[in-house]
C-alpha cells in the first residue's frame, strides 16, 4: 500500500525504532523565540549541555516585542528581560538571531518561509503551537514545549508517536471575497477544536491547489485550532516557485535534486488516510467567530446562535457562556456587530498578500470614526516591501496605525491589547477569553472582513461595501 | 523528575469544556525566565470571581483537577504545566486532552489520565455533592477510584513507565547518539542550514 504525504515525511526522519517506544524523529529546522527558550537554555546550562546544530537553528524576537518607538529600550522590564535572555542565550550557545530593528526580524513562522528555510519535506519544529504554518511546503512542521525545545537543542531529535492522518478535501473553486482564512474557519467549525487531535491534517483538492504560498499558510497555521498538531499541503510549481531564489534556498545542482526529490512528495494514489473530511469552497462565504473558541464560527449573513439550539449537552453550555463573555444576544444578525478595533496582522494573516487585499478594500476611503485599526506586518521585510508598494501610505490616509513587525494583539504580551470589554474583528487566529487583553472580545475574520468592518464599523464583507455605495 | 505511581488528594471538579492554556495561564504571565513560582498566575482570570471552584475553602487545596473534554488546548506554552504544578496538582483528568499539552505534563511528571466522560460526570457529582472529596489516581493500576467510584483510567505504556521511574527524556535520548550521528551523516546536502 502507498504512503500518505505525511508518512513519507516521517519516515524519512526516523533515526531510530524500537517496539513499544515512541521513534526517535530527526529534526531538520528548529526556530526559536523568546517567550518559550528561556528555561529550556537554563536546563541546558544546568546540565552542561551544548546546542547540538546552531547551524540548523534559528532565533527571533517576535512575542514581546513593541511595534512603536522600536529603537527606544522596552519599556516593560519583564518583556526586556526576555528579549535580554534570548540575546545572551543566542551569544552564549552560538544561534543566529534576528533581533528588533534587524531587517529579518518578524513573527517566527513569517521569517522561516521568507528566507528560504522552510522547505518541502523538512521537519520543522518551534515553541509555539503555529509552526503548523510550515506544513503549506510540504513539511511536517509542529509546535512543541519547552521541555521539547530543551530536547531538540541537545540532541536535534524527538522522541514521537506517529501521528494519524487525515484528508481535508477542498473542492470546487472560493467565490470572489472569500479566502484562504474562510476555508480554515469553515473547517475548524465543522470538525471541532477536538477533531484534529492525534492527526495531521493534508489539505488536498482543486481550491487548495489555486491557492498562493501565502493562503496555504494561512490554512496550515490554523491546524491547531482545529487540535491537529499539523497541517501539510503537497509541494508543487507553486511551491517551487515561492522558494527559488530566496536566500537559503539550494541553488545549481542542489536545487536540481531538491526539486526532483520534492516531486516524490504527494500522497500515492493507493494510499489510505485514517479519516477524510470533504468541504465544497465554492458555497463558502465569509466566516466570523461569534463566540470564544474557534469552533464557534458562521457564514457572516448568519445570526448569532440560539444556545438552545445546540443538541449537544456541553456544546450548549460552552455556547452559554460563550454569549455571556463576548455580550451577545441569540438572534443578532453577525452584521449588526459593532467593533472597537480592527487588528491586522499575526502568523495567520501577517504576510504581504494580507496586507495588499486589505489595502484594496480601504483605499480611497475613510475607517468609521470611533474604530482603532492597528495594521502590524508580520515581519520587518513585510513591512519594507508594502511601503515600497505604497500601502503604508494607503492604510494611514485610511485612517489606521501602521505599525512594527510582531505577535502584537494577536496574544496581546506586548502594549498592543484591548481593555476590558472591548470587542475586535482580528485577523488572528484565537478568539480565547481575554486572548487579546483582559476582558476583551475577540472576532475572527479574514483580511478581506477585517478591511470592511473597518470602514462600516460592524462587521462586514467588501460586498457590503459596494451595495451601500450603489 | 519525580516519579508517581500513586496518588491521594482532594479532587477539583472543573465543568468547563476547551480549557485552552491561556485560561490556564494567561499570556501576561509568560514573561518570567524561570520554571518556577507561576502559581499566583493558574486561572489568573477566572481566580477573581468569587465563585470559581478554587476559591471555594474545601477546594482550595486541590490536588487531583478533574475537567471536561479537551483540556490544554491552543498555545504550546509548558508555563501551563508548571502553573498547575506549582499550585499543587498531581494529575488532571478529562475524557480529551490537546495533543501539547498532553506531551508536556508527561515531561514534567504531571499526569494526564483520560477516563470516559460517564466516569467523569460521576466524579463531578460526588465532588460536588460532598466538596473536599479525594480522589485516587492509581497509575499502577491505571485506575481511579473517588468514593465508591472505580474508574480506568488511559495513559500510554510508555509515559506510564517514564513516570513511573521518574525517567527525563533527554538522558534517555543521549543513549542513542551514535544513531543520531549515522543519520545526521546519511541527510541529503541539499537541506537547509541556518549559519552561512
Amino acid at each position: 500500500m502507498g504512503k500518505t504525504l505525511a508518512e513519507k515525511v516521517w519516515d524519512a526522519h526516523v533515526v531510530r525504532q524500537a517496539e513499544g517506544e515512541p521513534d526517535l524523529l530527526y529534526i531538520d529546522l528548529h526556530l526559536v523565540h523568546e517567550v518559550t527558550s528561556p528555561q529550556a537554555f537554563e536546563g541546558l546550562r544546568l546540565a552542561g549541555r551544548k546546542v547540538r546544530r546552531p547551524d540548523l537553528t534559528l532565533a527571533t524576537e517576535d512575542h514581546n516585542t513593541p511595534t512603536v518607538d522600536i529603537d527606544k529600550p522596552i519599556a516593560d522590564i519583564t518583556s526586556r528581560t526576555q528579549i535580554e535572555t534570548l540575546r545572551r542565550n543566542c551569544e552564549e550557545f552560538g544561534i543566529r538571531l534576528h533581533p528588533l530593528g534587524d531587517a529579518e526580524q518578524g513573527i517566527v513562522h513569517v521569517v522561516g518561509p521568507q528566507l528560504g528555510l522552510t522547505q518541502p519535506g523538512l521537519t520543522v519544529v518551534c515553541g509555539d503551537s503555529h509552526t503548523s504554518t510550515h506544513g503549506a511546503f510540504g513539511a511536517l512542521a509542529f509546535g512543541i514545549g519547552t521541555s521539547e525545545v530543551e530536547h531538540v537543542l541537545a540532541t536535534q531529535t524527538l522522541p514521537l508517536r506517529p501521528f494519524k492522518t487525515m484528508a481535508i478535501n477542498v473542492e470546487g473553486q472560493l467565490k470572489p471575497g472569500s479566502t484562504a482564512k474562510d476555508i480554515i474557519l469553515a473547517v475548524i467549525a465543522k470538525i471541532g477544536t477536538g477533531g484534529g487531535q492525534g492527526y495531521v491534517l493534508e489539505y488536498r483538492g482543486e481550491a487548495i491547489r489555486s491557492l498562493s504560498m501565502e493562503s496555504r499558510m494561512t490554512i496550515c497555521n490554523m491546524s491547531i485550532e482545529a487540535g491537529a498538531r499539523a497541517g501539510m499541503i503537497a509541494p508543487d510549481e507553486t511551491t517551487f516557485a515561492y522558494i527559488e531564489g530566496r536566500p537559503h534556498a539550494p541553488q545549481g545542482k542542489e536545487w536540481d535534486a531538491a526539486v526532483e526529490y520534492w516531486k516524490t512528495l504527494r500522497t500515492d494514489d493507493d494510499a489510505e488516510f485514517d479519516a477524510e473530511v470533504t468541504i465544497d469552497a465554492s458555497e463558502l462565504e465569509p466566516f466570523v467567530t461569534w463566540g470564544t473558541n474557534p469552533g464557534q464560527g458562521l457564514p457572516l449573513s448568519a445570526s448569532v446562535p440560539d444556545p438552545e439550539s445546540f443538541a449537544d449537552e456541553g456544546a450548549r453550555y460552552a455556547a452559554e457562556r460563550a454569549l455571556q463573555y463576548m455580550d451577545l444576544k441569540p438572534g443578532t444578525p453577525l452584521r449588526d456587530i459593532a467593533v472597537d478595533t480592527v487588528f491586522i496582522g499575526s502568523c495567520t494573516n501577517g504576510r504581504i498578500e494580507d496586507l495588499r487585499a486589505a489595502a484594496a478594500v480601504v483605499k480611497g476611503r475613510r475607517k468609521a470614526d470611533n474604530v482603532r485599526v492597528l495594521v502590524v506586518p508580520g515581519s520587518h521585510r513585510v513591512r519594507m516591501q508594502a511601503e515600497e508598494e505604497g500601502l503604508d501610505t494607503v492604510f494611514k490616509e485610511f485612517g489606521a496605525e501602521w505599525r512594527h513587525a510582531g505577535c502584537s494583539m494577536c496574544l496581546g504580551m506586548n502594549p498592543d491589547q484591548l481593555a476590558p470589554g472591548e470587542r475586535s474583528a482580528s485577523t488572528s487566529n484565537r478568539n480565547f477569553e481575554g486572548r487579546q487583553g483582559k476582558g476583551g472580545r475577540t472576532h475572527l475574520v479574514s483580511p478581506l472582513v477585517a478591511a470592511a468592518t473597518s470602514v462600516r464599523g460592524t462587521l462586514s464583507s467588501p460586498a457590503d461595501l459596494e451595495s451601500a455605495a450603489n | 523528575m519525580e516519579k508517581f505511581i500513586r496518588h491521594t488528594g482532594v479532587g477539583v471538579p472543573l465543568r468547563y469544556s476547551n480549557v485552552d492554556t491561556d485560561q490556564i495561564i494567561p499570556a501576561v504571565y509568560l514573561k518570567r525566565v524561570t520554571r518556577t513560582g507561576f502559581e499566583d498566575a493558574l486561572f489568573a482570570a477566572w481566580r477573581g470571581d468569587e465563585t470559581f471552584v478554587l476559591n471555594q475553602p474545601a477546594f482550595r487545596s486541590g490536588s487531583v483537577l478533574v475537567a471536561g473534554p479537551d483540556f490544554g488546548t491552543g498555545s504550546s506554552r509548558e508555563h501551563a504545566v508548571w502553573a498547575l504544578k506549582d499550585y499543587g496538582f498531581k494529575a488532571v483528568l478529562s475524557s480529551r486532552f490537546a495533543d501539547i499539552f498532553r506531551g508536556n505534563s508527561g515531561k514534567q511528571g504531571l499526569l494526564t489520565g483520560e477516563l470516559s466522560q460517564d466516569d467523569i460526570e460521576l466524579i463531578w457529582k460526588v465532588l460536588e455533592n460532598e466538596p473536599g472529596t479525594e480522589v485516587t489516581v492509581d497509575l499502577e493500576q491505571r485506575e481511579v477510584r473517588c468514593a465508591d467510584i472505580v474508574a480506568p483510567m488511559s495513559v500510554d505504556d510508555y509515559t506510564r513507565w517514564r513516570l513511573m521511574e521518574g525517567l527525563d527524556d533527554i538522558g534517555l535520548t543521549y543513549r542513542h547518539i551514535d544513531a543520531i550521528g549515522d543519520y545526521e551523516a546519511s541527510r541529503p546536502s541539499h537541506k537547509p542550514r541556518t549559519l552561512v
